[in-house]
């Protein structure tokens, strides 16, 4: 995908997390699974998030969110979201009440295999338009219904299948119709997590450029999660790469793919083969992912890293701005051009 | 350097690395933190109410084994002369109307009160399984008839019952009324071991057993039984409580046997020699507070089984005490915040600061 589609962001950020902190237990003994994580996505922007299984992706999104099931635990930061109503607000801070009031409306997420979360007994028309009844008890039946065709319209279902139960429905169309549902309350904020995984890849496909050009018509913000980044690469504003709970790199999702300054990204993305452009070998990374319990003193990839010393042994890196403050690396030997 | 692929180290071989992401199955959504194991090992006995517990059963216990050595009279010994005494120093808990040491009867009476419970409690569970796994593994015809007959024993009222047939036989001694108290009590285990099996049997691990054709005795015996642990030991401990109130119940209305000493016993002369007219509070009260403390440690240790058993509550030791102490109130969709990490990032600092506040 061409790096004009950059143009679809503005410099207004939607979702500023700062320096958050997340720990599983609530005990004397936590696992820090979370070590202060900052992150901004602009309006209108796709932000792919990518790493390793258990480096903390999910559990940063879903803390952002105060979604974090027991025994998840946010010890600090902030996170600024901005709100339908251009109003920013700490979400770590938000009353019950105003969080409930803010979901769906500010922020919608389709969650990991979201589409078994239908319930099978229920049209998939009343599931759509439920949460519109809950956050708009104006509006009328009749009203939702349309906008229930409206959306299952946004995402290239047939209108007629608003009567249809859950059942009756393939994978990729419950998968579209969860996307849908995400959007009813027109958010500006979508964290899509693993939206694709249980489907083949020609649904994957589909759905991807669906969200694409949703994204593009409706102009909201995309937090896409997954551990496939050769599918950031393609749908992808900007990438955050992590590791053991922290952001190693961000940086434009081109650049980055082409001139990877951290060694845990260029390890990451020579894990598969490039379907276009000249060959190149694979390599990857040697060792197995950390265990947050129990992290080296330094850096936290000093372990992996062919080209650790001792200093990053001993000191943990800080993100620092490089290539004119395009991209994030913590780091303190990256990669040259 | 500008090639990405110098990262790998020359020992790194493609296969280990291009499953990289996929390697931690287990590890992945789930971050639950593993504890290093020796800190696991013993939790169960970490937990405050389940070693409150295990300490009054060990209590009495103790008492059961050392009791009738230890006894300062003999609890049968009939003093006219010291008739309804209050709490002395030669009676530390009085004496009955015939001058009889309470104390010693309590002492003496433990042993009664655990054997039968006990004993009752581990016939009674063991049916449970045999009837209750058997019932939910086998289904079909075997299933019907076994449910059948623990609905049969579930409705039956069982204290009525357990009068009837102690009164029928001839010489009641411990054994008859623990058979007769296991016979009866076994139903309800039966019912929930049942169902549990039944949602066991169609779980993957179950059918893969199976497929790889191990043989039905192994599938119980290694794949399921273990999965029902902790509902087997929470049917022993109710069985238990069930059994020692069954016992004294008994004891109370005279049925058993009153030549063996027990708390029901004891409550049973208490009430028919009026000890509450009389104003002989040393005479009833020790004997009951010894049942409701009985009955509440047993009670403390199935807490104690219920929150070891919920692996989320086993792997944070989510404690009352800690929970108030920090603020936490975990529910799901609601992640609590505690703002203990301050702007330096000084996790100990923030914590330290905290606690002073």
């Amino acid at each position: 995908m061409p790096e004009s589609v950059l143009t679809g962001a503005s410099d207004e950020t939607i979702l500023d997390i700062r320096d958050l902190h997340v720990d599983y237990g609530y005990d004397e003994r936590p696992t820090h699974v979370l070590r202060g994580v900052d992150l901004t996505v602009r309006r209108g922007e796709v932000l792919g998030l990518a790493g390793e299984s258990g480096c903390g992706k999910s559990t940063l999104a879903y803390a952002a969110t105060r979604l974090l099931p027991p025994p998840g635990l946010i010890t600090g930061g902030e996170v600024w979201i901005t709100g339908a109503d251009d109003e920013k607000r700490d979400w770590l801070r938000l009353t019950d009440t105003q969080l409930r009031h803010a979901r769906w409306s500010d922020v919608a997420v389709v969650f990991q295999g979201a589409m078994n979360s239908l319930n099978p007994v229920h049209r998939i028309g009343r599931q759509l338009t439920d949460a519109i009844r809950a956050h708009r008890p104006h509006t009328s039946a009749a009203e939702r219904h349309e906008r229930g065709i409206e959306l299952l319209e946004l995402v290239g279902i047939d209108p007629d299948r608003i009567r249809a139960y859950p059942h009756e429905l393939s994978g990729g169309m419950r998968q579209r119709v969860m996307i849908a549902m995400a959007l009813a309350l027109e958010p500006r904020l979508l964290i899509m997590d693993e939206p694709t995984t249980a489907l083949d890849v020609v649904m994957q496909r589909q759905i991807l450029e669906q969200i694409a050009d949703l994204r593009a018509r409706l102009g909201f913000s995309v937090v896409f999660i997954t551990h496939d980044v050769s599918l950031l690469i393609e749908i992808a504003d900007r990438i955050a790469i992590m590791y053991a709970g922290e952001i190693v790199e961000s940086g434009p999702a081109r650049s980055l793919y082409h001139h990877p300054r951290h060694p845990y990204t260029a390890g990451l993305l020579s894990s598969f083969p490039p379907l276009h452009g000249p060959r190149r070998d694979l390599g990857g990374i040697p060792g197995s992912p950390p265990d947050l319990a129990a992290l080296p003193a330094g850096c936290p990839f000093a372990p992996r890293c062919a080209w650790a010393d001792d200093h990053c042994r001993t000191d943990h890196p800080h993100a620092t701005k490089l290539d004119d403050g395009a991209r994030d690396v913590a780091c303190w030997k990256p990669l040259t051009r | 350097m500008s090639d990405p692929t110098s990262t790998s180290s020359p020992q790194a071989a493609p296969t280990t690395v291009a499953a990289a992401p996929a390697t931690n199955g287990t590890f992945s959504d789930d971050l639950a933190p593993a504890p290093a194991m020796g800190r696991r090992r013993f939790l169960f006995l970490r937990n405050a109410k389940s070693i409150l517990g295990l300490s009054i059963i060990g209590f009495f216990v103790v008492l059961a084994i050392v009791g009738p050595w230890i006894a300062p009279h003999d609890p049968n010994a009939v003093n006219p002369s010291a008739s309804l005494e209050s709490p002395s120093w030669s009676h530390w808990l009085g004496t009955s109307q015939t001058g009889q040491d309470i104390f010693s009867q309590l002492l003496v009476g433990t042993r009664g009160v655990m054997v039968v419970g006990f004993s009752a409690g581990i016939i009674a569970t063991a049916l449970a399984v045999v009837i209750g796994v058997s019932a939910g593994f086998i289904g079909g015809a075997g299933d019907e008839v076994l449910s059948m007959l623990s609905n049969i024993f579930l409705v039956i009222p069982s204290l009525p019952l357990i009068i009837i047939i102690t009164a029928q036989i001839e010489g009641n001694s411990h054994l008859t009324i623990i058979l007769v108290i296991a016979l009866t009590g076994w139903a309800w285990g039966a019912r929930v071991l049942r169902s549990q099996t039944l949602s066991l049997r169609r779980r993957d691990f179950v059918e893969a057993a199976r497929a790889n054709g191990e043989r039905r005795w192994r599938i119980i015996g290694f794949e399921i039984l273990p999965n029902l642990t902790a509902i087997i030991a929470s049917t022993f401990i109710n069985t238990v409580t069930a059994a020692v109130l069954a016992e004294i119940t008994l004891a109370y209305i005279g049925v058993a046997s009153l030549s063996d000493w027990n708390w029901g016993t004891i409550l049973y002369w208490a009430q028919s020699s009026g000890a509450f007219q009389q104003g002989a509070w040393w005479w009833y009260v020790p004997a009951g507070l010894c049942v409701a403390l009985l009955g509440m440690s047993l009670a403390l240790i199935n807490f104690g089984i219920d929150e070891f058993v919920n692996p989320r509550l086993r792997s944070t030791g989510l404690n009352a005490r800690t929970l108030r102490q920090r603020h936490i109130r975990p529910r799901v969709g609601f992640t609590p915040v505690v703002h203990e990490v301050g702007a330096s990032g000084d996790r100990t600092k923030a914590r330290k600061e905290a606690d002073h506040a």
